[in-house]
């Protein structure tokens, strides 16, 4: 579609070289202009259009994902689903409520590990090591750990946890799911503290501030709503996690809020529940799958309403 | 009040690059002192190593005595306590994003331990009024964040906070070069004001302006200081040809 306009514009170089008489060569050269701005804005529309294109690419699948699972679960979904343990096969009723409580257990405790070892990671990365050989090599694990398949950390934790203590535990599923928060936690705490401009730490270090006390007030604190994103994400992701706690967490059919014993946890029981041969089993899975992502996206929200007040934003 | 500044056989460098060469030279107390010379020179390095803030850098070195009010602060003192002493306003406005007005303020004496709030509110008031912005901010001091003002305002705002540390030495390293001419006079207005109460040492390259606030101007250039006199003659008649090129616009 360039073409037209590009012949046009070089038919009227050349016009313009050969010196034709003025008065044809202004109505080119408004010829040309005209041609350009057509140009400039179809363009301008065909950016737009492929932005819009991507995101309704990007987003559909989200919103189907969701939408189905509005339709397969929601049926499901009563007071009892909340409130009771898994029933025996043949049983009608029966709820999640064990894994509820065990996911929330979980997913305490992993983020209990988790999010103040990444933080403190990260700060250490961006704001104490930098350039340091130390700092590479933390940096070096972390992006390994990041790519470790989450069976490999529950069988890591198995062997840590599991194999000494004899007996699964909601505290080794916990550790598991805090160990796979750490390096998504730190390498994005680090990102976040570099993106502060370097005229912050120095206003405050020129104010008398010890640099600890820069780092922790001023740094850490202007980069917050960046590190609580990543620790959000951090979260989000190991809240779906059912392969490190196969060997860790095991499940439970039965109500437990003790770490020292196995616990169930949403992802488990969805597993299990849709691996069977029972339809019952198979609906109660999908709405287990939709308590699992609201869960979720409340959990976020909600950490973003409280986290939010308090740090004043930029300007607009 | 202000304190007089001693600098003998400074030199600085970043890693092997020798930024200033044997810098001599008296800064008189509560007096405004300019410091001129085209980019690169050695300015912003030198007021750097007043406030030793010139060694945060890793690869930055620096040798010979800096005395401040008689106290020898590369000698005798630590970074903390000498940063303390001397406010530093920066080229570009840097308030503290997240902060509101107030904090931005205050911060220097709340993130060194100062509590008080009744003497908090005395000294941001009175910061503020100093810096000749209270008018303009009095009634959004906790609700707007700093980084909302404009940025005459910010660079006021920034001036408030070093105030509010009650220094001795005021360093401001080309503070209204990114601003528009309204605010640049109001900073220049404050400069006035702030010199009888502090040493004030400005970095510029606007020579209008070192001849319009300052009583003495220094030049540098190329990492020397070539001269410095009373501002008066070193506009008017200076004794170093190469003062004289620069101040006519033949070069730099």
């Amino acid at each position: 579609m360039g073409g037209d306009a590009g012949n046009a514009v070089f038919g009227a170089l050349r016009d313009r070289d050969q010196g034709t008489a003025s008065r044809a060569g202004e109505e080119k050269l408004s010829t040309e202009h005209k041609l350009k701005a057509r140009l400039r804005t179809v363009t301008d529309g065909a950016a737009t259009f492929v932005a819009v294109l991507s995101t309704i690419l990007v987003v559909t699948p989200l919103v189907a994902v969701f939408v189905y699972l509005v339709y397969r679960g929601a049926s499901s979904l009563s007071w009892d689903f909340f409130t009771q343990v898994p029933k025996p096969v043949g049983v009608e009723g029966g709820g999640m409520a064990n894994a509820i409580v065990g996911s929330a257990i979980l997913l305490g405790l992993g983020s209990l590990i988790g999010v103040p070892m990444g933080v403190a990671g990260g700060i250490f990365l961006a704001e104490f090591g930098r350039g340091t050989k130390l700092a590479n090599a933390i940096r070096f694990t972390a992006d390994v750990l990041n790519g470790v398949p989450s069976i490999v950390m529950g069988i890591a934790i198995y062997s840590l946890i599991v194999v000494p203590q004899g007996h699964f535990s909601a505290f080794s599923g916990g550790v598991a799911l805090g160990v796979m928060m750490i390096p998504t936690v730190c390498r994005t705490t680090e990102e976040m503290l570099l993106m502060v401009p370097n005229a912050v730490r120095e206003a405050a270090l020129a104010l008398g501030v010890p640099n600890w006390r820069s780092v922790l007030s001023i740094t850490v604190k202007t980069a917050s709503p960046g590190i609580i994103t990543g620790c959000m994400l951090a979260f989000a992701r190991v809240a779906g996690e059912t392969a490190p706690l196969i060997f860790t967490a095991f499940g439970n059919v039965g109500r437990n809020i003790r770490l020292d014993e196995p616990i169930a946890a949403l992802p488990l029981q969805i597993y299990v529940y849709a691996l069977s041969p029972y339809d019952e089993w198979h609906r109660l899975a999908w709405a287990g799958a939709l308590v699992l992502i609201v869960l979720i996206v409340l959990a976020v929200s909600l950490v973003r309403f409280v986290t939010s007040r308090g740090v004043m934003k930029g300007a607009s | 009040m202000g304190v007089g500044i001693e600098v003998t056989n400074l030199n600085a460098w970043y890693g092997t690059n020798h930024t200033l060469q044997d810098i001599n030279l008296d800064i008189p107390a509560n007096h405004a002192t300019a410091l001129i010379g085209p980019s690169g020179c050695g300015k912003s390095t030198f007021v750097r190593c007043i406030n030793r803030m010139h060694e945060t850098n890793p690869i930055a070195r620096v040798t010979g005595s800096v005395l401040i009010g008689g106290l020898d602060i590369y000698a005798d003192a630590k970074p903390v306590e000498i940063r303390r002493r001397i406010g530093m306003v920066f080229q570009r406005p840097n308030p503290f994003p997240t902060m509101s007005i107030y904090d931005n303020v205050a911060a220097g004496l709340k993130l060194n331990g100062y509590s008080n709030r009744r003497v908090l509110d005395d000294i941001v008031e009175k910061s503020l009024r100093n810096s000749a912005l209270w008018d303009e901010v009095k009634d959004d001091l906790k609700k707007k964040s700093g980084a909302s003002l404009s940025g005459g305002q910010q660079q006021r705002l920034c001036i408030a906070r070093a105030l509010a540390v009650d220094p001795e030495v005021l360093l401001m390293d080309e503070p209204a070069s990114a601003l528009d001419p309204v605010s640049t006079s109001k900073i220049e207005d404050l400069i006035f004001q702030l010199k009888s109460q502090y040493t004030i040492v400005i970095v510029t390259h606007n020579m209008q302006q070192a001849a319009r606030v300052a009583e003495k101007t220094g030049f540098f250039l190329n990492g020397r200081m070539v001269e410095f006199d009373s501002t008066h003659k070193i506009f008017t008649n200076p004794s170093d040809k190469r003062t004289e090129d620069y101040i006519t616009g033949r070069f730099g």
